[in-house]
């Protein structure tokens, strides 16, 4: 799925990564626990979370994990978008609970890691 | 080729900051991207333990052709009971530890998972040694 149609679907903000609207994500894996983060294997995952801390983004970086979309209105921190720019990502802001993102993600395709 | 990090005490924002640079190296040197994840994964989770449990520590790392060999050594208070902590849920992890997303009791298995060998030496009241190796 696209990162410009999850966007769209999720009445989303893109905060950093515009230009790669057209990229494509194969998993969708949400939570709030990092080390949950860290057992997956696979590639082209979005990590829907609501953890807003620069563990968020340092987890993302050793998962290689590109994308990240904040759920509940989460404030990214100056910290946690500097170390996300170094690192080449992609961060999205939605308003919608952790739930309500899944569900939509699900429904409209994206695939779940377990 | 050896590299020494110092990992400070309570010290979250930094945490990750040396499994970073070791994925850097690691890239550099064209290892496959699975055995750098799984080093990354397991340092980084050490690196954690040590900023969450032991008041900080050292971190050795030696690479080679053969493979990676990274040691984090700590003066912390030791694990009192090492079996219960290689449990999956067990943790005595603090509210700060799990504010920053860990602290579940999934550090050490999540470690044992992605290296090719763990060595832990503890004792209670001196600190904890943990070395790690990762065959390339």
């Amino acid at each position: 799925m696209k990162i410009g149609e999850i966007a769209a679907l999720l009445d989303a903000t893109c905060i950093l990564g515009e230009e790669r609207r057209d990229e494509e994500v194969i998993y969708g894996f949400a939570s709030d626990l990092m080390s949950d983060v860290l057992t997956l294997t696979q590639e082209g995952i979005l990590l829907i979370t609501g953890l807003c801390n620069i563990q968020t983004i340092r987890t993302a970086e050793m998962a290689n994990i590109q994308f990240i979309l904040f759920a509940r209105n989460k404030q990214i921190t100056k910290d946690m978008l500097t170390l996300a720019e170094q690192e080449n990502m992609v961060l999205l802001q939605t308003r919608y609970s952790l739930f309500k993102t899944s569900g939509i993600l699900y429904q409209a395709g994206l695939k779940s890691v377990y | 080729m050896h590299f020494e990090y110092t990992i400070l005490d309570n010290d979250f924002a930094n945490a990750g900051a040396a499994s970073s640079s070791i994925k850097k190296i690691l890239k550099q040197l064209n290892i496959d991207a699975k055995k750098i994840k799984r080093v990354v994964i397991a340092v980084y989770e050490a690196e954690v333990n040590a900023i969450a449990h032991a008041n900080g520590g050292t971190i050795y790392v030696d690479i080679d052709d053969k493979g990676i060999e990274v040691t984090i050594k700590d003066s912390g208070p030791g694990i009192a009971d090492l079996d219960l902590a290689m449990q999956v849920g067990y943790s005595t992890a603090s509210q700060k530890v799990r504010e920053m997303g860990f602290g579940a009791g999934m550090g050490l298995p999540n470690i044992k998972n992605n290296v090719d060998l763990l060595d832990i030496k503890t004792e209670v009241g001196v600190g904890t040694q943990i070395k790690m190796v990762v065959n390339f």
